[in-house]
């Protein structure tokens, strides 16, 4: 088998300066919450390390998150990473198709037995085999025969993450996660619709450089980068705490940059960094942009509640039940005051 | 269903049905309950100024007992102040009722609320350690004082810990926090703080048998 060349010596390929690399991972140590002891160790293991096999299997998705990871305005490091991996398998980017790509799969699966990595997007259809299948392979079928030999799954979107859009109420396809199915090897959760690019490649770059997955939350994300709420972070939290909101998005308020709570912000209880990360080579993040965070990285967001209402609304019925608490309450506050009335009148009587 | 889930649907929704049954029971009971007979004769008419009158003046401490009602009157009222502040004039709560009220008003600065909320806090305390610490009201207190101080406490402390943290995850607080107002609204129609919606029908009732009687108001 040929010699995989080492990142380091296809980064210099392609004209990435010394300068730059070291950059990527000063910032890469930064945005993983690392000591600045640990750049020259992100840069050694970067640079020496083999193409990283990665085989990547899109499910029921939309292509989103690998358009958020490739369509980046010019290429940048992170991208480089990215080409950098071994990307052995992916049906939007491989030039091969049909039995080619699937050959191409199951040589990097042996060639690379216990050491390769598998990122999935999208959710995996359980309600009918047959909703989505691929080289006549059901996803569930794709999904256990590739991760056996992985070293680590990523399940990279909230689609994969927690079963995003495909999983919601009332989930036709009956849709689950790949943590739902994957219980043998280390998952890393990096939802989003889509994930940060940033995000994406910093978790690689953690594994490339240590070997080991990072610290996880609750729900399997990187605690480096879901660690804090977007509320937390907001560069509009000043605004909601001196009480000033935007009641409409063409509102004063609106223009001029205010708390966007009361148009439905789920920035409280939303896990990410987009705050401090943000989108499109740092440029903004939705709230900057001047829409409400919608949630995109918590479980179930689809179904938690109405977008553009504000988080603490609570989620009442209709009012008939209510009218029917004050009606049973009518009657009983009728039956009571009978109650009262007949001892009442015992006590007069006695009296 | 996480636990914020839960807090925020069923569980607010039953706190809701018991919250309006159960004041509308009591409410109803007690207006529909047949007049005491009075065999004396009234010295003054006990018309609904009778009432009103003592509605206003029981705001106030009277002169006689100024010295040693002042400052659980003065606690009371930072308490109160401090409630309806914090409940009607945050912002995220003004959401909540227009969620189903249909209409907001204007709230007050979060900094402003969180001051209040602590005085509020602090005033609570301080009428607890009276109540404990004053031999006649710890004779006159029973389980229902100290349970509905609790059920009054409890949603002001947890919400003052929301914006705190102390490590604990935003949306857990938060569920903790409407937890507590749920066990708040179960419990206010029949306890002690039920004197939420009956102040002024007690007030004004004393009044009336007050000014029947002759006393002075």
């Amino acid at each position: 088998m040929k010699k995989r060349p080492t990142v380091g010596e296809i980064l210099q390929a392609k004209g990435v300066s010394r300068r730059g690399f070291l950059k990527y991972c000063a910032t890469t140590a930064s945005i993983l919450a690392l000591p600045p002891s640990m750049i020259p160790r992100i840069a050694e293991a970067i640079e020496n390390t083999r193409r990283q096999s990665v085989i990547w299997l899109s499910f029921q998705e939309c292509t989103g998150c690998t358009e958020s990871l490739t369509r980046s305005a010019s290429p940048t490091v992170e991208g480089l990473i990215f080409d950098a991996i071994s990307l052995d398998y992916h049906h939007t980017l491989q030039a091969a198709a049909g039995d080619q790509a699937e050959a191409a799969r199951h040589a990097a699966m042996e060639e690379n037995e216990g050491e390769y990595l598998v990122l999935v997007d999208g959710s995996i259809p359980l309600g009918n085999l047959g909703f989505s299948t691929i080289a006549g392979m059901s996803n569930i079928e794709m999904l256990k025969e590739t991760v056996a030999g992985a070293a680590a799954v990523v399940a990279i979107g909230s689609c994969a993450a927690f079963g995003g859009i495909p999983g919601a109420d009332p989930n036709p396809t009956g849709a689950v996660s790949v943590m739902d199915l994957v219980t043998e090897k280390p998952v890393i959760n990096v939802p989003g619709c889509p994930p940060i690019p940033m995000v994406m490649t910093a978790v690689l770059t953690h594994f490339l450089t240590f070997g080991t997955i990072p610290d996880l939350d609750k729900h399997g994300r990187p605690m480096t980068f879901y660690g804090t709420t977007i509320h937390d972070r907001c560069y509009r939290r000043p605004f909601y705490e001196q009480g000033k909101f935007a009641e409409t998005f063409d509102d004063e308020g609106a223009k001029a940059g205010w708390c966007l709570y009361k148009l439905g912000c789920k920035g409280p209880t939303t896990y990410n960094a987009c705050a401090t990360a943000k989108w499109n080579n740092g440029t903004s993040f939705p709230i900057e942009a001047g829409h409400p965070c919608l949630g995109c990285s918590e479980p179930n967001f689809w179904d938690g509640g109405g977008f553009y209402e504000p988080l603490s609304t609570g989620q009442f019925d209709s009012g008939t039940k209510l009218a029917g608490a004050a009606a049973a309450g009518v009657a009983l506050g009728v039956a009571a005051a009978a109650a009262g009335r007949a001892k009442q009148a015992k006590f007069t009587k006695e009296g | 269903m996480d636990l914020l889930e839960f807090a925020k649907g069923p569980a607010l929704q039953v706190a809701a049905y018991i919250l309006v049954a159960g004041s509308i029971w009591r409410f109803v009971g007690i207006l529909l309950l047949k007049e005491k007979s009075d065999f004396s004769e009234p010295r003054q008419s006990a018309g609904i100024m009778a009432a009103l009158k003592v509605i206003y003046t029981r705001s106030f401490t009277a002169s006689a007992f100024k010295r040693a009602t002042l400052y659980p009157k003065m606690m009371a009222y930072v308490l109160h102040i401090g409630l309806f502040a914090v409940v009607f004039l945050f912002v995220p709560h003004i959401m909540f009722f227009e969620g189903f009220l249909g209409f907001e008003w204007p709230g007050l600065p979060n900094s402003a609320i969180y001051v209040l909320g602590v005085a509020a806090v602090v005033s609570g305390i301080a009428l607890l350690v009276r109540r404990l610490t004053s031999p006649v009201l710890k004779l006159i207190s029973n389980f229902d004082d100290y349970f509905s101080w609790l059920m009054t406490m409890l949603p002001l402390v947890t919400g003052l810990m929301i914006p705190v943290r102390m490590g604990i995850r935003y949306e857990t607080l938060l569920a903790i926090h409407i937890l507590s107002v749920v066990a708040l609204m179960i419990w206010l129609p029949f306890g002690k703080l039920g004197h939420t919606f009956l102040v002024f029908i007690t007030r004004g009732t004393t009044g009336m048998v007050f000014e029947r009687r002759g006393a002075k108001t």
